[in-house]
């Protein structure tokens, strides 16, 4: 069993190294595959294993890519002056400032995000469901107009970030592995933590958070560390976004709420939810089914996009890791009571 | 920041602005509020959290405002977003709403919001992305030396508003329909038993909540500007009213959706025009950390 | 002994009806107190006002001499004060030994513990607790499909794990079948006694608390009616009137 597990894990690491090699023209696609996959897992966590749907996750995304944006600048210029001038080619970053800002500003954008989710998720975890998800929604719909109205970074133009200063298709295997890099860590940590007794405390508060309450269980204190874990990678990889893109505004790219926002919570749900394995085979079939689908659509692709939510949330809503799990129990180990008839008697 | 300063120091200089914020913003709250009542209604009644509320508004818009571009005198609108976002209601209701109600409630919330982003691709690809309106071409009035303007327009759609309000709760308080709907809201199984075919209430009543939407519409595009990916805001701005006031608090409702209206405008007045969206999104989450506050005294949660 | 909660005066009505009224009673540390009384006599009320369901109109309520009233759910069960749930609440998509895990007490885990793998101690301890309520050849099916009496027994035994001070049980005995009673009375007792745990007990089936309490409160039409050694209680008057003239 573990043999077979090991050699699975090595088989996938070769793919995922030999990938960009292998199809050479489809990189930016397959790094874009895996933010897909970091902003689905990070949904999870809250989503899929502690119960909270948050339709706000893109705020960290955004914030992310702000925030490394400009450190990123500021470790050469003022913020100011640079944003005034659109980036505008005037100003000129030396190798060491190009790779030295990337470095801190996508660290920074991961632990800002982090003290972000802290902040909003001490007002926001007191809100259950539904109100959950429109207080998060609000959060990122109300960071987008604010940014855009904000001339410090931009403001509606946007911040236009220096190039990647060597060759063009180097650029993009850099940032394919960063994302890749990031992708890896995420899922390493999330397999330990899982298993740990915080990931079950988690899964206790998704099932029933009255009764983990009554338990003793630091609901607010777990429920607050989960999303700061989240918003840590999730800014990460706004951030590695942020340099990759080049150019971005606020709410089109950054908050795009209607967007990624909601192509994170579709991939969870089709490849099911609560479950390490679910939300990347989802963010896989969609991201797939995304490329080979868009353009053929001719202008109609959002009309899809709604529809498949709407098809997803309705018809399939426990994802393919659900339905195997429905119909093969005993492949996740579940054993239930035989004779059970509805469990009325003792 | 002194521009801020500025505004505010408007306000207190020339008190007359106030009476026309205020009036500017009753009067589209007016509007709000319709679509609040629409949204507890459905809430109430079926437990549907429904996103796509603002998007019903801006489609039954569209609808007077393609109307009007025919040639149908424009206040013909209305009535015409009444009956065709009902039909929209109920083809809605019967394709994915009655298979979202017994569930949780994410999933109405999410199948309601996968409807919205479908509307809004929709009519923008079918009228465009600029913003419209229609100009009723009547006259504006002046007071106070011209510092307070109604443009008549707007008063016409006040009154409508009232007149459609009126209407439905008429309808409500005395139809049998409207009996059924309040019996299903209290207690749906108790309905059941009783006689009531409640899958035809929830039909009604989500169809009729599409159609108050849209009738709202056609007003808003008479005296403001709709544009087709406006509707996640309207969507919000009824929750707000509707969190604020609490479910089946019909006066609350309509005073909530005036409070907002005029907060509102005052929030653009003194910030900029360019923060109209971000206030009423700020709004609700003021809101709800007030309605937090509130349940925490009484050691409960917001669910 | 000493006194681990102390109720004085507490109020409490919804709406017009009042459901407590002026009620003052001590639960001593270490031993079983019982409280009953007939349907609608306020102990729910009480329970819930105790465990932090909802604010109470006056009084004050102290665990270990602290002022716990004001305290919300979470904050109260923290402490060590811990309840059961009257309709049984236990993690159904999991198995027991998964259950009682999660009942690992939690409020004495600081958040570097709560990152740690379960260790060897406490899967015995899981399976020790579950040999105890007499689960232990089902521990690894999923625990909705168990009857409700056993995952009543399952709910007692995640609350053993927890190592609270003190438990309140909300009719423990409650839709289990009468075969069983006798042995959950005798497991109760053993919890009471082996692990020290101070138990407090709503009770509506009179046998039982009979047999277990070492004192009894009762209730009637939101009032204090009596209180006493079951003896006593058995034998006094006014409780048998409540009881008949509920009935």
């Amino acid at each position: 069993m573990t043999i077979a597990k090991t050699l699975l894990y090595a088989v996938l690491l070769l793919i995922i190294f030999a990938a960009p090699f292998l199809f050479p023209d489809f990189r930016t696609q397959l790094a874009t595959l895996w933010l897909m996959i970091i902003v689905a897992l990070t949904w999870d966590m809250t989503g899929g294993q502690m119960g909270y749907n948050s339709l706000g996750n893109i705020f960290f995304y955004g914030t992310g890519m702000y925030a490394c944006a400009v450190v990123g600048i500021a470790i050469a210029y003022p913020v100011a002056e640079y944003t005034n001038a659109s980036g505008g080619g005037i100003y000129k970053f030396t190798d060491t400032q190009y790779f030295l800002g990337a470095a801190l500003g996508i660290l920074f954008a991961g632990v800002f995000c982090s003290l972000c989710a802290l902040i909003i998720g001490y007002f926001t975890f007191s809100l259950r469901g539904p109100y959950f998800a429109i207080g998060t929604l609000g959060v990122a719909i109300a960071a987008g107009e604010l940014v855009s109205n904000w001339d410090f970074v931009g403001g509606g133009q946007g911040i236009a970030l220096p190039v990647y200063p060597n060759d063009l298709d180097e650029g993009k295997l850099f940032f394919y592995f960063l994302f890749a890099g990031t992708g890896i860590i995420l899922f390493i940590f999330l397999n330990w933590m899982y298993k740990t007794r915080f990931g079950a405390a988690i899964n206790a508060i998704r099932d029933d958070e009255e009764k983990a309450e009554a338990m003793g269980i630091h609901t607010l204190r777990y429920k607050l560390t989960t999303w700061a874990i989240a918003a840590f990678f999730v800014g990460v990889a706004g951030g590695i976004s942020a340099y990759q893109l080049i150019h971005f505004e606020p709410l089109e790219t950054a908050y795009q709420t209607i967007n990624l926002g909601i192509f994170m919570v579709v991939c969870v749900l089709l490849g099911g939810k609560g479950t390490l394995w679910g939300p990347i085979i989802g963010a896989i079939i969609f991201q797939v089914f995304k490329e080979v689908t868009w353009n053929y659509l001719l202008g109609w692709q959002w009309v899809a996009l709604g529809a498949l939510i709407v098809v997803t949330v309705v018809y399939f809503q426990d994802g393919i890791m659900g339905w195997l799990k429905h119909t093969k129990p005993e492949w996740f180990g579940i054993r239930v009571e035989k004779s059970a008839d509805g469990g009325a008697n003792s | 920041m002194d521009q801020i300063m500025g505004n505010l120091g408007l306000l207190f200089e020339f008190p007359v602005v106030n009476l026309k914020i205020i009036i500017d913003g009753v009067m589209i709250g007016a509007l709000f509020a319709l679509a609040a009542y629409g949204l507890a209604l459905v809430w109430g009644v079926m437990n549907v959290k429904n996103l796509a509320q603002g998007d019903f508004v801006i489609a039954g818009g569209y609808i007077a405002w393609w109307v009007a571009g025919l040639g149908v005198p424009a206040l013909f609108g209305v009535p015409l977003a009444f009956i065709i976002m009902w039909g929209i209601g109920w083809v809605i209701y019967k394709l994915v709403i009655t298979r979202v109600i017994e569930r949780d409630l994410f999933t109405s919330l999410l199948a309601t919001f996968g409807i919205a982003i479908m509307m809004a691709q929709l009519l923008n690809l079918m009228f465009g992305s600029d913003t419209q309106s229609v100009n009723l071409g009547y006259e504006t009035l002046f007071f106070f030396d011209g510092f307070v303007d109604v443009p008549i327009a707007k008063l016409i759609g006040v009154c409508m508003a009232t007149v459609l309000a009126i209407c439905v709760i008429v309808f409500m308080k005395f139809s049998r329909m409207g009996q059924a709907i309040r019996a299903t809201s209290q207690d749906a199984r108790a309905a059941r038993v009783l006689g009531i075919d409640t899958e035809k209430v929830y039909a009604f009543t989500f169809s009729l909540n599409a159609a108050i939407c849209g009738a709202a519409g056609a007003i808003i595009v008479m005296v403001w500007v709709i544009q087709p990916f406006y509707g996640i805001t309207y969507a919000i701005r009824a929750f707000v009213i509707v969190t604020a006031a609490g479910l089946g608090n019909l006066p609350g409702v309509i005073a909530a959706g005036l409070g907002i209206g005029a907060l509102e405008q005052y929030g653009s007045h003194i910030f900029g025009i360019g923060y109209q969206q971000a206030i009423a999104v700020l709004l609700l989450l003021l809101v709800l950390v007030f309605r937090m506050i509130q349940q925490r005294r009484s050691r409960q949660v917001l669910k | 002994m000493t006194t681990i909660i102390e109720v004085s005066d507490v109020s409490k009505s919804y709406g017009g009806v009042v459901a407590n009224k002026d009620i003052s009673m001590k639960v001593e540390q270490g031993g079983i107190t019982g409280l009953i009384g007939p349907n609608g006599s306020g102990k729910t009320t009480l329970f819930n006002s105790i465990v932090g369901y909802h604010p109470i109109d006056s009084g004050s309520i102290k665990f270990e001499n602290k002022e716990i009233s004001k305290l919300q759910v979470p904050e109260i069960a923290r402490l060590g004060l811990l309840r059961t749930f009257q309709q049984t609440r236990i993690y159904g998509e999991m198995n027991g030994v998964e259950n009682m895990l999660i009942s690992q007490p939690h409020r004495k885990m600081s958040l570097r513990d709560a990152f740690t793998v379960n260790k060897k101690e406490d899967y015995e301890r899981a399976d020790h607790l579950l040999e105890f309520v007499g689960l232990y050849e089902k521990r690894f099916l999923q625990s909705g499909s168990l009857s409700f009496g056993q995952q009543k027994l399952l709910e007692f035994a995640m609350a053993l794990m927890n190592e609270p001070t003190c438990l309140l049980l909300d009719e423990p005995t409650a839709g289990i079948n009468p075969t069983l009673i006798n042995g959950l009375i005798d497991r109760l007792r053993r919890a009471n006694e082996e692990f020290g745990i101070t138990l407090f007990i709503i009770e509506h089936n009179m046998r039982v608390i009979m047999n277990m309490a070492d004192h009894i409160y009762c209730l009637a039409h939101g009032e204090m009616l009596a209180e006493g050694k079951p003896a006593d209680i058995q034998n006094d008057q006014r409780v048998v009137d409540a009881y008949l003239g509920a009935h």
